[in-house]
């Protein structure tokens, strides 16, 4: 196929939007960016391919045959996409259950630090945090550091 | 003999759906388990020989003939990799049939795990085995599906926490490789990996750098390189402990695996060589400064897992055959040795009940065996001779000096610096956990006690501090393993060089795949 423009700039919004969503917190917004990249993704081995006819020998000429490689590795592509996303609800379901929310969690050491700064024994952290809005976190940061220690 | 070749894959795929189907039957599943991961054993084993004695094997699935077909490919390097992968697979799951015994109720090992378990195993010798790019992908996503099952088994509060990030980090790096598939395919019309040799070759340098690097991008994901790498400590500790294990020793080496199979058969001559060399440099330090902070045995260890990477970089960077067979024989050893050192965490967390430092104190009076089989592998990793971590290292330090460059040297004074720092988080772990005076808050039968001689007896009387035969069983095999691969070292090093001189010639590949030469 030659490179058509539409084309390329469906599979950059598709790169770009999936891109901004995977950054958001909440995990239903990551799945709907790995949907929109997996999607960008199979547009663009689709690309890769020739277009042309069906590829059945006897009723299309070789020159006019597709590439039917990229299809079936779409397929196969799609395939694995759809378990994951399956398996991402569950997970997001599985988060909300035991939360009450959907968002992805800071890390360990992030946590450890907050709480040092919280005692005031960080390195270099004065009064200035910000640790007001923090109350709702943290049940889940003593719980995690019960756990942790 | 090419029949062996796609019976790694083949045979735990079947074993995974016979152990679904005898889900009600949780001791024939561990039958099979076992029986399945004993004859992939024996396979890889005898797919060894045959490699060393004819070279490369190359089998065309479905009679295809490549580049048409799937084609399945065992070279040397592939097939000392299965023999590894295989028995510290074997190891671990006897482990945590132990464990499931020991705990004496049904749900651990829950009765998805064999299934899932074997299913894991798939996929690491498939990507072993792969010979075209979109295989290796569909080994990486089988191979990741399931470890996303076992990372969120049981799904509690930190395992769902730790095991999101695990799955979004992962499915980023699929993506990556998804689309450098297609930008390969777009720009070649192949993906046979033996093709591909000859056909990147043509293409403008300018593209052939984008293939490569978002080739690197992808597999630095998964082998957690340094920049790339801070999903790992995060996620592997919180996985039950022959998870935990079996992930340390495997999944990153794959992406290491992959690595060097890319780079010495798609894009030779070494033009990412001194990016290689960086990345090796800062993952090897940054990696063994974040272990020295922490303060619970697991994450400490999944530092050294990040920090050790850059070892196999180094060599792989050092583009040389001796660095390369040293990256070899160092995957070989840091596969058995990781994962005996979990293992080792593992039966530490049962017997102190906690992976903590604050929390631990006098296990090696407690248990003098358990002392032994962490010893030995921490001495190990840290690279004391005469252990094969020191052989190891020994080899990178002296491919590093033969080079001669002002960035060999650097990887040199970093990796001797490693090496130290490593020993010196290994050393904390065992004086605070092994040799200062029990915690107070330990479970087991001294904490009231704490000055009392004959506690080992009254130990075995409490079920849940006890270590069971099973699990240290198989510790002390991996440890023994581990110490064999000392012992065996010579032959060892034989065939990681002809590995390493067969990668770098590329001929030998290439025509495994293509007898009558390529397309």
């Amino acid at each position: 196929m030659t490179p058509n423009l539409t084309y390329i700039v469906v599979i950059g919004v598709l790169f770009a939007t999936g891109v901004t969503l995977l950054l958001e917190r909440s995990l239903t917004r990551v799945l709907m960016g790995v949907i929109l990249l997996g999607n960008g993704a199979n547009l663009l081995i689709l690309l890769g391919g020739r277009a042309g006819e069906p590829p059945i020998v006897g009723t299309t000429s070789n020159e006019e045959m597709s590439d039917s490689l990229p299809q079936a590795m779409i397929l196969t592509a799609i395939v694995i996409t759809l378990g994951m996303t399956a398996f991402l609800l569950a997970l997001a379901y599985r988060s909300w259950q035991l939360f009450g929310h959907d968002e992805v969690q800071d890390d360990v050491e992030d946590r450890r630090i907050m709480e040092l700064a919280e005692r005031d024994e960080g390195p270099g952290i004065s009064e200035t945090d910000d640790s007001p809005d923090e109350t709702s976190d943290e049940d889940a940061v003593a719980v995690e550091a019960g756990g942790a220690r | 003999m090419t029949f062996l070749v796609p019976l790694p894959v083949v045979l735990p795929l079947l074993g995974a759906a016979l152990t679904l189907l005898l889900v009600r039957r949780p001791h024939l599943q561990r039958v099979v388990t076992v029986t399945v991961l004993v004859a992939t054993l024996a396979v890889s084993a005898a797919l060894l020989a045959q490699t060393a004695a004819n070279g490369p094997m190359a089998v065309q699935v479905g009679g295809w003939i490549a580049p048409l077909g799937i084609v399945l490919v065992a070279d040397q390097l592939s097939a000392l990799l299965l023999v590894v992968s295989s028995a510290v697979t074997l190891c671990v799951l006897v482990y945590s049939i132990g464990q499931g015994m020991a705990d004496g109720h049904e749900e651990t090992p829950l009765s998805i795990y064999h299934p899932t378990y074997l299913v894991l195993t798939a996929g690491v010798t498939n990507a072993f085995l792969a010979g075209d790019l979109f295989n290796l992908y569909v080994g990486f996503e089988i191979l990741l599906v399931a470890s996303y099952v076992l990372i969120t088994l049981n799904s509690n509060e930190t395992r769902i926490r730790a095991g999101t990030t695990y799955v979004v980090v992962s499915l980023l790096s699929s993506l990556v490789f998804l689309a450098a598939i297609g930008l390969v395919y777009a720009a070649t019309g192949a993906l046979n990996l033996a093709h591909l040799a000859s056909r990147i070759e043509t293409l403008p340098e300018g593209l052939r750098l984008v293939l490569q690097g978002m080739l690197l991008l992808a597999f630095g994901i998964k082998a957690a390189v340094f920049p790339l790498s801070a999903w790992l400590p995060d996620s592997y500790p919180t996985a039950p402990a022959p998870v935990t294990a079996v992930f340390a020793g495997l999944l990153t080496k794959i992406g290491v695996y992959a690595i060097i199979r890319t780079e010495t058969l798609l894009f030779p001559g070494g033009r990412s060589a001194d990016l290689l060399l960086i990345a090796a440099l800062l993952t090897m330090v940054v990696g063994i400064l974040g272990a020295v902070a922490q303060s619970d045995i697991k994450r400490l260890l999944s530092f050294t897992l990040v920090s050790h990477i850059g070892y196999m970089l180094f060599g792989l960077g050092l583009t040389t055959s001796l660095g390369l067979s040293a990256a070899i024989f160092y995957v070989v050893h840091h596969i058995t040795i990781q994962t005996t050192l979990f293992l080792a965490a593992g039966l530490v967390e049962r017997r102190g009940g906690s992976t903590s430092l604050d929390r631990l104190g006098g296990l090696a009076r407690l248990s003098p065996l358990l002392g032994v089989l962490f010893f030995v592998p921490a001495l190990n990793l840290a690279g004391i001779p005469p252990f094969s971590g020191f052989l190891g290292k020994l080899g990178l330090v002296q491919a590093g000096v033969a080079e001669g460059g002002m960035l060999a040297w650097a990887l040199v004074a970093g990796g001797l610096v490693t090496s130290l720092l490593t020993l010196y988080a290994i050393t904390r772990v065992w004086n605070l956990a092994f040799w200062r005076k029990p915690h107070p808050e330990m479970p087991g039968p001294d904490a009231t006690t704490t000055d009392d001689d004959d506690d080992e007896s009254t130990g075995e009387e409490r079920p849940g501090t006890l270590l069971p035969r099973m699990m240290v069983g198989s510790t002390a095999a991996l440890v023994l393993f581990g110490v064999a691969l000392t012992v065996l070292a010579g032959p060892l090093f034989e065939i990681s060089t002809s590995a390493a001189e067969n990668l770098l010639e590329r001929t030998p590949y290439v025509r495994a795949v293509f007898p009558g030469g390529a397309p």
